[in-house]
């Protein structure tokens, strides 16, 4: 299969370490100059920018955490002045203050670049007509694979969200061979298509790019068979870059983490100490090639291992394994991420106190849903049932309002959720991963 | 073909180069860019020896060469164009680039090669053929740079590193030097470090280049990413806020 950017995909090992050294420490400099947050840091720990002689150095160096993002909300890490910034992307949260990151027209075209390296690893070519059911909107998922999609020169579809029935005409119509969704939407196409006796088999669809949520095996098996394509990985975030941070390759034991852009570290995330290769732990990434939005040491939450063994298509990129799970309690639910401490606030405000409650991830068919059951209590619980019923829509309307996307709200009868000491909330996944 | 790996660099007490890394693959142009004083000069003296480091590698062709000296560095293969085009003034032009060869001849290379490396000089700058017994204090300032580069390719050089070869001529000159640059690369594969103030004309003929502030790396991009760079833009291609805006 073809390699986009063969010289640096498959740049000599050696080669490859002199370069992220280069940029690391051209990146160091840059962010000590013009950002106030990593000045101050370096300042304080006595951390000397140009002092980094090495990449096993970056463990002197302190992480970078979602909290700091949110409290430098909106511009506060950004490296260039504003007017130097051609587009600005967020991640979820209506209410509650988001991440916002910013490109430069050089980050655009860098992004670019990489997502083209994803999308021609699973062999996405000129000939392809590429359908993108993501939200063109403040995410980042959309925008990257138009681009890089419009960058190999295949023609792009920019269907966004919603709306299935059309989605699968014109999947039919326009001939779409490649499809770009988060895996549960597939699953949904799947569904919609027996449902109106459409042969997926029939269409042109051959092969699918599965990003904004986990792609586990047992799903991908299920895609690739009812869809009747090969479906494929790929890895990304907004605080990152979105998009074209790795993608599998066709032999898909692991996504190539684009090295010459992100230098991927594994930590343990309760001590912070790096991991020797191979363990799994926290993914950390630090980007060396962007402009308006360096990130040094940047936890993703993400757990995986990393494997630096060779690999058959000639890509020298370190391998990310499949994310195992979380390092935090973040739930992705239909490709949004959800922090139970939102939910958590959202209740506390309304209640006065944080109740007991317990949060549920859970899957019927496809389709991911999450309910929320707290315990009945004085100010919860009415005698009257329009009440209850008006109070339960009003707690339901403000949870979505925060997180982004719909759940049920239920009351439950008192001292009936498990009791975990020290938080007053539980998470609990039912989703067979 | 160079890879420069952490160095640092003092004038007396003044810390010029602050953990300088770069490269230049073969056959590639690559540019430093950044004010007076940022360091770019003194990258140049480092590698050639002039200013040794204090610490750090310097390799040329997996050779380390940070603690050889300068004619041994030449010998290897790297030439350096000084700025201010230091010429032998009351020499002639021939004279001036046989000195270039100097090292050659001194290793009992044959005049004859040396002859043709002579002519080849003179059908890269034309000029210079015209006025070889010419003595070259006489020459034209742009003359002279033709003279300066073209006595450091007589030391037959696989890495070339310039600095500021079009300071001070003429704008015409400017394109004709630059011109020859793109040819050597062209013609002979000649890798070339170039350190130039005039950042539009140098990074319109480079593969990537480094923006260095204050002795240290600040960026490494290729060179249509710093000509897009608004940062590079504002700072040292003398483009102003309304230039930027207007675009």
């Amino acid at each position: 299969m073809k390699i986009w950017d063969a010289k640096y995909e498959c740049m000599p090992r050696e080669e490859l370490e002199e370069l992220q050294l280069e940029r690391l420490q051209a990146t160091l400099n840059r962010v000590y100059k013009n950002v106030t947050f990593y000045r101050k840091i370096f300042d304080e720990l006595e951390i000397v920018p140009e002092s980094m002689q090495s990449l096993s150095g970056l463990v002197n160096i302190p992480f970078t955490n979602k909290e700091d993002l949110r409290m430098n909300y909106p511009y506060g890490m950004f490296a260039v002045p504003l007017r130097e910034v051609v587009r600005v992307h967020s991640s979820s949260g209506t209410t509650e203050k988001p991440v916002v990151v910013g490109y430069t027209r050089n980050d655009i075209k860098a992004w670019t670049n990489l997502v083209a390296r994803v999308m021609t690893a699973v062999g996405v070519t000129r000939d392809d007509m590429v359908q993108i059911t993501f939200s063109y909107g403040l995410y980042t998922g959309a925008f990257g694979f138009h681009y890089g999609a419009e960058a190999i020169g295949a023609s792009v579809i920019p269907t966004g969200t919603g709306n299935t029935e059309k989605q699968i005409m014109i999947m039919q119509d326009y001939m779409t061979s490649a499809l770009i969704s988060t895996p549960t939407y597939a699953m949904t196409l799947a569904e919609r298509m027996d449902c109106i006796g459409v042969d997926p088999k029939k269409l042109s669809l051959r092969v699918g790019l599965f990003g904004g949520e986990p792609l586990s095996e047992a799903m991908r098996g299920e895609i690739e068979s009812r869809l009747g394509i090969t479906a494929t990985d790929n890895y990304g975030l907004s605080e990152i870059i979105g998009p074209g941070v790795a993608g599998e390759c066709e032999y898909r034991c692991g996504m190539h983490i684009f090295e010459d852009a992100f230098i991927p570290e594994i930590i343990d995330p309760k001590t912070g100490e790096r991991l020797p290769v191979g363990s799994v732990g926290e993914l950390v990434l630090t980007t060396i090639k962007k402009e308006a939005f360096p990130m040094i040491r940047y936890r993703t939450g993400d757990m995986t291992s990393l494997e630096y063994g060779p690999c058959r298509c000639g890509r020298t990129m370190v391998r990310m394994n499949k994310t195992a799970g979380r390092s935090d309690d973040m739930l992705i639910i239909r490709g949004v991420n959800v922090y139970p401490s939102q939910i958590a606030s959202v209740l506390a405000a309304i209640v006065g106190m944080a109740p007991h409650y317990q949060i549920v991830a859970d899957r019927k068919g496809a389709h991911d849903f999450l309910e929320i059951h707290f315990e009945a209590a004085e100010g919860t619980f009415f005698d009257e049932m329009k009440r209850q019923k008006a109070f339960l829509e009003m707690v339901e309307k403000r949870i979505r309002s925060v997180i982004g996307i719909s759940a049920t709200v239920k009351l439950v009868p008192p001292n009936t959720i498990a009791r975990q000491e020290g938080k007053t909330g539980i998470v609990i996944d039912r989703r067979k991963t | 073909m160079l890879k420069i790996k952490n160095i640092n660099t003092y004038y007396g007490k003044l810390h010029a180069l602050r953990n300088v890394s770069l490269h230049v693959n073969a056959g590639e142009i690559v540019a430093l860019i950044g004010s007076n004083g940022a360091g770019k000069t003194t990258i140049l003296n480092t590698v050639s020896a002039v200013t040794p480091p204090a610490d750090g590698e310097i390799y040329f062709d997996g050779i380390s060469i940070s603690r050889l000296a300068t004619d041994t560095i030449v010998k290897l293969g790297v030439s350096q164009v000084p700025e201010g085009r230091q010429i032998f003034k009351p020499l002639s032009v021939e004279d001036n680039l046989e000195l270039g060869a100097y090292l050659r001849s001194e290793a009992g290379e044959r005049k004859k090669d040396i002859t043709k490396d002579k002519d080849a000089v003179y059908a890269l700058f034309p000029r210079l053929g015209e006025r070889r017994k010419q003595t070259s204090g006489t020459l034209s300032g742009g003359e002279q740079q033709m003279l300066a580069i073209g006595r450091a390719l007589m030391a037959k050089p696989r890495l070339l590193l310039l600095d500021e070869p079009a300071m001070g001529l003429a704008p015409l000159l400017v394109q004709e030097i630059f011109r020859v640059i793109e040819e050597l690369r062209r013609q002979q594969g000649t890798s070339i470090l170039l350190v130039e103030q005039n950042a539009r004309v140098a990074l319109r003929v480079a593969d990537r280049g480094y923006v260095l502030e204050t002795g240290r790396v600040i960026l490494e991009e290729t060179a249509s990413e710093l000509l897009a760079n608004r940062d590079v833009q504002r700072a040292y291609l003398g483009k102003d806020k309304k230039e930027i805006w207007e675009r």
